[in-house]
């Protein structure tokens, strides 16, 4: 019937691994990696997992060896983070375009210069064009069953998945996480054979030239697949939530009851968010907050209806577009709040930069701003907590 | 070979992630809008040695019934290989469209 254990979030995800019996592990041993791979080094090297464990020689050889194995019909995985992951950047595309259905965990980390590997969202928000599914965890127990759920998703859309964990803040966390049992995990992410896949039997050639008349048809495919994978995500985590007993969806809204103003959220602050909007909300001020735990595809659907009659929303971004009008997930927001009919006012704010600590000043400093651009409009991007 | 130029599928029929699942296909694949001038060749001073049908990189270069060497211009790029490797500079170079 399970156990419950204290581990961290990079655990948590390395248990999940090993329970979704993967055939093939590639990675980069040294910094930015995190323990995942080294707590499934040890499963492997001790006989808990029967898996290929490849060290390669960098995160472009781990994501490329990922892809090969891939599309031999393997179930594989990988995990990276920060200058990691922008370093995969080419490989990510050919994985999407190529439909390896790859299972990613990235533990969320800054970009350098200047070097940095304290967390905040740089590295996945500079890969959100590569046509990966990308899911967000907020704890070790999210980290755990997102993974599990990561596999199903991956193989049924066939589109690589990438689970992004916060960095140290949830990574190196250790907490109490519910490790059902293996055969009921075995039970919801069957191993089945791939079609379609590189063997031995049949004449096949993947990786082909896409000229000018057939690339554009190609890419739609892929366009087309991310796009249908709303549906299958909600089937999925509605099956995850009658086998394990958790619920999850794209967007968690909280105190959303009749708030005039609301926050939006990536990771693990929605906790912070929520303990401030409590005590804001003693204070008599009507607000709430939403948290996205998924980012491709963007939840626009869920996120409109969740901000109906909200008069001001301020959005919290952990990442950067130098020179851009707003930084990302500010402008998906903007774009999927223009055609409202009645919108509410958007105010930005970036904080938390390279583990910069989000405070619960900071957050109430976002909350009143927000209130105040319901009254009197908003003005440009604030940068909390910047030193002048 | 004759090229036989199938009609453009839409996304809905290419396979996924644009697999190929037949081999040989590229004899269907036809590169004329990549030429700008094709080979000539000039049969009377062509002494059949055979260097272009061998270096041509596109096995464009066919021998027909009577022996004598034709360019299938369904696969010929151009390149210009078959008129330098020609010993007896039997085939030119000739620019499309003029």
């Amino acid at each position: 019937m399970g156990r419950r254990v204290g581990i961290s979030g990079n655990y948590a995800v390395a248990y999940a691994v090993k329970m979704a019996d993967v055939d093939m592990i590639a990675a980069y041993p040294i910094t930015p990696q995190t323990t995942i791979v080294e707590k499934l080094s040890e499963f492997v090297a001790n006989g808990e997992l029967d898996a290929s464990y490849m060290n390669v020689e960098s995160e472009h050889s781990a994501i490329s060896a990922c892809v090969g194995a891939s599309l031999t019909g393997a179930r594989v995985f990988t995990a990276t983070s920060s200058q990691g992951l922008a370093l995969m950047h080419e490989i990510l595309f050919m994985a999407s375009g190529l439909r390896t259905p790859i299972v990613m965990a990235n533990v969320n980390r800054a970009l350098s210069a200047p070097l940095n590997i304290w967390n905040d969202h740089s590295d996945a928000m500079a890969q959100r064009d590569a046509g990966w599914i990308q899911l967000w965890v907020r704890s070790a127990q999210e980290g755990f069953d997102t993974t599990i759920e990561a596999f199903k998703i991956a193989e049924e859309t066939r589109l690589p998945v990438m689970v992004n964990m916060d960095g140290y803040i949830v990574s190196h966390m250790y907490e109490p996480v519910e490790l059902p049992d293996e055969e009921e995990v075995r039970k919801f992410i069957p191993s089945k054979p791939l079609e379609n896949r590189v063997s031995t039997k049949t004449a096949y050639a993947t990786g082909v030239v896409g000229p000018p008349e057939y690339y554009y048809e190609m890419k739609y495919q892929a366009i087309d697949a991310i796009e249908k994978s709303r549906l299958k995500i909600k089937e999925i985590d509605r099956e995850f939530n009658s086998r394990f007993g958790r619920n999850y969806s794209e967007i968690e809204a909280y105190g959303m009851d009749g708030a005039d103003a609301a926050l939006i959220v990536m990771g693990s602050i929605f906790g912070s968010a929520k303990e401030v909007a409590n005590s804001l909300r003693e204070e008599g001020k009507k607000v709430g907050v939403i948290s996205l735990r998924l980012f491709r595809p963007f939840p626009a659907e869920e996120i409109r209806s969740a901000l109906k009659g909200i008069k001001a929303v301020g959005v919290v971004d952990r990442a950067t577009t130098p020179g851009g009008f707003g930084n990302p997930l500010y402008n998906e927001i903007a774009a999927a709040l223009y055609d409202m009919q009645e919108r509410p006012t958007l105010q930005g704010f970036v904080a938390g930069l390279g583990g910069r600590d989000i405070t619960q000043d900071d957050f109430r400093t976002m909350y009143n701003a927000t209130e105040s651009a319901a009254k009197k409009g908003a003005g440009r991007c604030i940068y909390v907590g910047l030193r002048e | 070979m004759k090229c036989v130029k199938t009609t453009l599928k839409g996304w809905r029929e290419i396979p996924e992630g644009g697999t190929i699942m037949e081999p040989g296909s590229s004899v269907n694949f036809d590169v004329t809008a990549w030429r700008t001038s094709s080979p000539v060749i000039d049969q009377n001073k062509c002494t059949k040695c055979g260097m272009c049908f061998l270096y041509c990189p596109d096995s464009a270069i066919e021998i027909d019934d009577a022996g004598n060497y034709r360019v299938n211009l369904s696969y010929c790029k151009g390149c210009g290989i078959c008129a330098k490797g020609c010993a007896p500079k039997a085939i030119t170079m000739v620019k499309e469209g003029h």
